[in-house]
């Protein structure tokens, strides 16, 4: 079982490969991994509750960890309360703390 | 004590995006800032457009659209947040070294930087940081 860290940073309304991101992560939970995903940047609005999407959500009820850059938020006006349930609102000290791990980090 | 634990670890970070025209730029920046705060040795191989990111020529401008002057608008330059991070690396003790692509510098003509511990190189010390580090993040651009 190996740990992993996605990074999506770009929005799913202006490219599909947001999507096989998601499904990348999908299928590295269902071999048995610990699969983290970190939304940063555009990233962040694939994690709003008003976005009407289910990527995020079916996500975090197959337990792949979801969080959203605090700093991203904020630049866009997305408040804490607007967020899809489950997603952890977090800070690049994540994403440092993937890398010491030796975790395996990929930024999309 | 954390910054002592992570003195022992070393991140590479590849970046690839010129200024101004991504958030990944400042997305990188952010986290090398950050890296260097607690106390991690960083390594920084810049290449293709993010050779442009310290160049010494940038200039601020002002805002005529929106009416602020050259000292109002306080328009960023990403030499100067580089330069930041490299004072701060230095006021802590920390160990950053940024490589800038030779190849690249000279395809687009930026040979000029004037940040203290900044040197060129070649894709042949991207190799030797992998080697070496704990982790490399490599930021793609699009």
């Amino acid at each position: 079982m190996s740990k992993y860290l996605l990074i999506e940073s770009r929005d799913p309304f202006s490219t599909n490969d947001v999507y096989y991101l998601f499904s990348l992560a999908e299928k590295l939970k269902k071999h048995e991994n610990d699969v983290s995903i970190f939304l940063i940047q555009n990233g962040v609005f694939s994690a709003r509750k008003t976005a009407k999407l289910e990527l995020v959500s079916k996500l975090c009820s197959q337990n792949v960890s979801v969080l959203v850059d605090d700093f991203s938020l904020k630049e866009r006006g997305i408040l804490p309360n607007n967020i899809v349930p489950g997603v952890i609102v977090s800070s690049l000290d994540f994403i440092l703390d993937s890398l010491a791990n030796k975790d395996k980090v990929l930024w999309h | 004590m954390e910054n002592q634990e992570n003195l022992k670890k070393t991140i590479t970070f590849v970046l690839m995006d010129p200024p101004y025209e991504n958030a990944r730029s400042t997305s990188a920046l952010r986290l090398i800032s950050l890296a260097v705060k607690r106390g991690f040795n960083v390594n920084v191989f810049a290449y293709e457009g993010a050779v442009s990111l310290a160049f010494l020529h940038q200039k601020q401008h002002g805002n005529s659209i929106h009416g602020r002057s050259l000292e109002e608008e306080d328009h960023p330059n990403t030499k100067d947040w580089i330069t930041a991070i490299m004072q701060d690396a230095k006021q802590r003790g920390s160990l950053i070294d940024w490589i800038q692509c030779g190849f690249c510098v000279d395809e687009r003509g930026v040979f000029e930087w004037d940040i203290p511990g900044m040197r060129r190189g070649s894709p042949a010390d991207l190799a030797k940081f992998v080697e070496v580090s704990d982790n490399v993040l490599v930021i793609p651009t699009k």
